[in-house]
């Protein structure tokens, strides 16, 4: 019924004690995720609210707990360990939300990150959620609602801001996975329009990406080929001037490449409907499905 | 961030990276010093600004060209008399110029050969990638478009490093022989060692020489460093120039805000860059021009609002300041009473257009109707757009 996490996830919290882990490890218990454990060091044999047990490392987390994935809140200095740390623990699904992490650290995290059977997300993300079942991250739960409809973005506040448009719309969704701002990243788009494409309870997804790198362009050549379902799409910053970074650190537009005109270009070509304004993503992709 | 090409000089001569001699004075009599420690009379004067085409600029004194070659100390004397203290106009400067406050006087070489060589991090593979080209001095763009055989590439491991092979590979390559393929090499891997080293995204030697005298230097070179990385680096971080920035810009650093200044009269705080990137493009696409860019961030405080909205407000170009926020990590609340205690420091006189989403909305919608500010709410980002655009026509 959904992608990478459901009912059944059993989540890890790196970082839980700290001032924006333990506000959003409350409002995702809250929500209903199944939050079984949180690491930091030196606070083991701890509790969280009374309810969820804290351990000084990862791998006695995963022996105790059973966790099978893991939300990241630590600072950007301490992070890529982090990450490493549950990679080596054998978590399937690492959900970093840290924002700030050096681009070599994430040169190294990746390369490791390649050779194991963990699923990293992020950084720099506000995390996946399954409505009505799991949330694993900083994203507002009360706009989304069940349904059908899969969102894939590079940006936290623009994924709600779709998210807002489709439930305003009476169109719930089947997962949202906000993949992360940085350069060197997890999932990336065509690895995410690959999940929607695959499941069979996701009808139709909407990809949001923005200026700098190619990945929108590679996620458009696969969709071409592999994918049926409508999809729509909004390629923010086309009025940001080159050689400014836009706040992401991977949003640049750099030697002329990475440009929102070439994006929307690739995209168009794929048979994606692909949306002028971000006031009207979820409009453009509920009239390309015949809503 | 950027520096001086004294300041990457300094990298390089840290790092073992061959460079001609040079030091940086800020005054004439500082130039003349400098020059005779060098101990030889063929010298270079060149203007420190950032900003490329310095050797093609002029100065607004008349002065032509911030790069001129010195045959004594006294000449470069001279010279630094004329640059120092004076505006400097480049094809990348603007009209309006940028103030030479320091120059670099270093010992003038004998050109035999220009290169190019370059060392970015590439997102595509994920990992550095070194280009290299025997055409140097040029534009890099235009050679791998009209002779790409003449740009060579080599992806570095990123758990291994760069090898010596690939070093020599890349000097054999460019057309270097005999000893000059392990200058050239050693350059090379010392130029790796600072590309990690100082956590860089990019390192641009341009260009890279082989003098008549044999030798392979890197005579100027253009870096970026990657902003994540600078609180591991205390002294690039110093090598900062505050001067060279957009004053608006180098306020909003002081209080961990992601600002870029722009030319339009829509001033926006948004949280979040792919909000804030699109809130500029409805602004355009709504017929409107933003300001700037403005993300406060994931977890902003009160005073980081505060001080953002303080920004936007002291700006003599923004005549209506449009808010668009969609709280995650970001809680509603704590956006509005920034937004209150800023509106009581400052002197509010323009429109002011607020459109509040997500976490804590409820409470942050209470606080500004219980604050009493004069502000239009927005329903939605379209309508956010739409009304900030209108509140500009209307005043003007």
């Amino acid at each position: 019924m959904a992608v990478l996490v459901d009912k059944n996830t059993r989540l890890l919290v790196q970082g839980i004690t700290g001032k924006s882990g333990s506000f959003h490890t409350q409002q995702c218990m809250e929500y209903g995720t199944n939050v079984v454990a949180g690491v930091t060091p030196g606070r083991g044999g701890e509790s969280f609210e009374g309810k969820v047990p804290v351990f000084d490392t990862v791998k006695e987390a995963r022996d105790k707990t059973e966790c099978n994935a893991t939300m990241i809140f630590v600072p950007p200095a301490f992070a890529a360990d982090s990450i490493l740390e549950a990679i080596d623990a054998g978590i399937e699904l690492v959900v970093a939300i840290t924002e700030g992490i050096p681009v070599m650290d994430m040169m190294r995290v990746k390369a490791a990150a390649c050779h194991s059977n963990s699923v990293l997300i992020g950084p720099n993300c506000p995390g996946i959620i399954t409505p009505g079942a799991c949330k694993i991250g900083i994203m507002p739960g009360y706009i989304h609602k069940p349904g059908k409809i899969g969102v894939i973005s590079r940006s936290g506040t623009l994924t709600y801001e779709a998210v807002w448009q489709l439930s305003s719309h009476g169109h719930g969704q089947s997962t949202c996975i906000g993949i992360g701002g940085d350069p060197i990243h997890g999932m990336t788009h065509q690895q995410a329009a690959q999940l929607f494409t695959e499941d069979p309870d996701t009808e139709a997804f909407i990809l949001i990406g923005e200026i700098g790198g190619t990945e929108e362009e590679e996620a458009a050549a696969w969709i071409k080929d592999n994918c049926d379902k409508p999809v729509a799409a909004f390629i923010a910053g086309a009025t940001a001037p080159p050689g400014r970074r836009m706040g992401h650190a991977g949003a640049i537009i750099s030697g002329g490449k990475g440009t929102a005109e070439a994006k929307k270009e690739a995209l168009q070509d794929a048979g994606i409907a692909v949306s002028e304004s971000p006031s009207d993503m979820g409009a453009t992709l509920l009239k390309h499905m015949g809503a | 961030m950027n520096i001086h090409e004294y300041q990457a000089k300094e990298l390089f001569t840290q790092y073992g990276v061959a460079t001609p001699k040079g030091q940086a004075a800020d005054s004439a009599a500082e130039a003349l010093e400098a020059a005779k420690a060098l101990g030889t009379n063929d010298l270079v004067v060149k203007a420190q600004v950032h900003a490329g085409g310095r050797g093609k600029g002029t100065f607004k004194n008349g002065f032509q060209g911030g790069v001129h070659l010195a045959d004594s100390p006294e000449k470069a004397q001279e010279l630094a008399s004329q640059m120092i203290g004076q505006v400097l106009v480049t094809h990348q400067t603007g009209e309006e110029g940028k103030l030479v406050r320091k120059v670099l006087i270093a010992e003038s070489v004998d050109i035999a050969e220009e290169y190019y060589f370059a060392i970015l991090m590439d997102r595509a593979t994920e990992r550095p990638s070194i280009i290299a080209s025997s055409e140097g001095g040029v534009d890099i763009e235009e050679v791998a478009a009209s002779h790409p055989e003449k740009i060579f590439k080599e992806a570095v491991h990123p758990a291994l490093g760069l090898q010596q092979f690939q070093a020599r590979k890349l000097a054999s390559q460019l057309g270097f022989k005999g000893a000059q393929i392990r200058a050239a090499s050693k350059l090379f891997m010392a130029m790796y060692e600072l590309f990690i080293s100082c956590d860089c995204s990019m390192v641009e030697v341009n260009p890279l020489v082989l003098t008549k005298d044999g030798d392979v230097l890197a005579l100027d070179a253009k870096f970026n460093f990657d902003d994540n990385a600078l609180y591991r680096h205390p002294a690039i971080a110093a090598m900062r120039d505050p001067e060279e920035e957009d004053p608006r810009e180098v306020e909003a650093s002081k209080f961990d805000l992601n600002y870029i200044g722009l030319d339009g009269n829509i001033g926006c705080m948004v949280n979040g860059a792919g909000l804030a990137m699109s809130t500029m493009d409805i602004i355009k696409h709504s017929g409107g021009d933003p300001a700037n860019f403005l993300d406060v961030g994931g977890g902003a405080s009160e005073d980081q609002v505060k001080e953002a909205f303080r920004i936007l407000c002291g700006d003599p170009k923004v005549e209506a300041i449009l808010v668009n926020i969609f709280g995650g990590i970001m809680q509603c609340d704590v956006i509005a009473q920034g937004i209150i205690n800023a509106a009581k420091t400052v002197d509010l006189n323009i429109p002011l257009i607020v459109r509040l989403e997500g976490t804590n909305v409820e409470q942050g919608r209470a606080l500004l109707n219980e604050s009493g500010l004069a502000l239009i709410t927005a329903e939605d980002l379209g309508d956010a757009a739409r009304k900030a655009v209108e509140a500009v026509n209307n005043a003007a």
